[in-house]
């Protein structure tokens, strides 16, 4: 049966592939760095003892951990535009609901990791006259990032996968350029073989890198 | 210099703390001891504000400690405190975990923070360990290097919560000894500890708690004189035993 595996197909359309890929990569990225900012504010807001900033922080994490992310990337294709008044393409309105859906997870990771240092870091960061945000920046976040890392990668595993979703609104990542490309050429088996290494390999290799961060950020 | 007025503290329902007053005066080393669970360390940091309290007055230098108003962490940066745990920053290295304050809060030019870290760490008998991360000391080392990040700062007064009391029998005295120093030098210091041998020889006076309470508080000869009352009998009893 596999006469039939065509492979030259994969490497006639590759760069239409590599395209796919680059929006892949750019949109977990980006959304990593935009939802890890948020989150951290949040988990701050969270944490902070004020109870209005802790309910707000807390009705956001409840709200978007209660909704399916397709839900969330459909809604906001519509209601994006409607808010800044102008179209703004599917990228930006999918970047936007990534951001905001991964927060309410970073959030918690981050609050977490936050709890995870011990108090007498905390006193001894004080002791010596840091302020709160002194404190928090030189002392607390470090150490909580570093407890943090193998949850917030593989976190980061499971948003590089979820981007797939984009499909719903249109935009073209890696997974829908290659639909594209298996429907035009009606190599189908071809693609989705390649789809799936593809994912396989980049998803173990980053596995493999948290072990490694695990072992030599270990404190 | 320091001075607690019918200080007392409640977790919930819980008392820990129950109309505690004492003084400290400037040069003075007072030793805070009493069994565990007495308050001594939830005391110690009630002076520089790492715990709140809820009735009664602490002032440091003048500061009241209590008020809302007070900048906490200016106060804070004048005392120099050192824990049971040493609390040494685990992600930064030796000269780094002295250093930080100095340039965050004292505002030290690099070169200055630099001079005064080198200066502190040959004090403390440490200078070959300046880019060694804490992990990779010894207890005693380390909290050597806690005891130079304290005083990194300046500080008009010392705080010392435990501070021998995490660490392998032979390295007490290398972190004492350090101690000693500072005391001949003419530091101010409250020190939280079981030494009694370290009480006996630099200690002006002598606050025994017990269940929240200064059951006693008197000069250093009066309390190993046998003028102490039956409590701090009994728990001197049980650790001088051996």
């Amino acid at each position: 049966m596999f006469d039939q595996f065509d492979t030259n197909v994969i490497l006639e359309n590759l760069h239409f592939l590599i395209a796919g890929m680059q929006l892949t990569l750019l949109l977990t990225v980006a959304a990593i760095c935009g939802g890890l900012v948020l989150g951290t504010l949040l988990a701050l807001a969270r944490l902070s003892g004020f109870w209005i900033l802790s309910l707000i922080s807390s009705t956001y994490v409840n709200f978007f951990r209660s909704m399916p992310l397709i839900l969330v990337i459909f809604w906001f294709y519509f209601l994006v535009p409607l808010i800044l008044g102008q179209p703004v393409g599917g990228y930006y309105s999918v970047l936007i609901a990534f951001v905001l859906f991964e927060a309410a997870y970073y959030c918690e990771i981050i609050r977490a990791g936050i709890q995870s240092v011990r108090k007498g870091q905390v006193y001894a960061g004080q002791a010596v006259g840091l302020n709160y945000f002194q404190n928090m920046r030189y002392i607390v976040l470090p150490q909580a990032f570093r407890n943090m890392v193998p949850v917030l990668l593989t976190q980061a595993i499971i948003l590089f996968q979820d981007t797939s979703l984009v499909y719903v609104v249109g935009v073209k990542d890696f997974l829908v350029s290659a639909d594209l490309v298996a429907n035009r050429e009606n190599r189908i088996l071809e693609m989705f073989t390649t789809v799936a290494c593809v994912y396989l390999i980049m998803c173990l290799s980053g596995s493999i890198l948290i072990r490694k961060l695990q072992r030599r950020y270990a404190l | 210099m320091i001075e607690l007025r019918n200080v007392s503290k409640w977790y919930g329902d819980f008392q820990v703390l129950d109309d505690c007053s004492t003084m400290v005066s400037k040069g003075e080393v007072v030793v805070v001891c009493g069994p565990s669970g007495s308050g001594k360390s939830t005391l110690i940091k009630c002076v520089n504000g790492l715990e709140e309290f809820q009735k009664g007055e602490i002032q440091f230098d003048g500061i009241s400690v209590g008020n809302k108003k007070t900048d906490l962490p200016k106060l804070r940066s004048k005392i120099g405190m050192v824990f049971q745990n040493f609390e040494l920053y685990p992600h930064l290295s030796v000269v780094n975990n002295i250093k930080l304050a100095q340039l965050k809060v004292l505002k030290r030019s690099k070169e200055e923070a630099d001079h005064k870290t080198i200066q502190l760490l040959e004090r403390v008998g440490l200078a070959d360990q300046s880019l060694k991360f804490p992990a990779q000391l010894s207890g005693g080392q380390q909290q050597r290097v806690a005891i130079a990040r304290a005083l990194a700062m300046d500080p008009i007064a010392m705080l010392f919560d435990e501070p021998t009391s995490a660490l392998d029998p032979e390295m007490i005295n290398e972190v004492l000894d350090v101690m000693v120093e500072l005391a001949k030098d003419g530091m101010t210091m409250m020190v939280v500890t079981h030494e009694m041998g370290f009480a006996r020889r630099v200690a002006k006076r002598i606050i025994f708690m017990d269940e929240g309470r200064i059951e006693e508080d008197c000069s250093t000869d009066e309390f190993f004189d046998s003028q102490r009352g039956v409590r701090a009998e009994a728990f001197l009893s049980k650790i001088l035993h051996h």
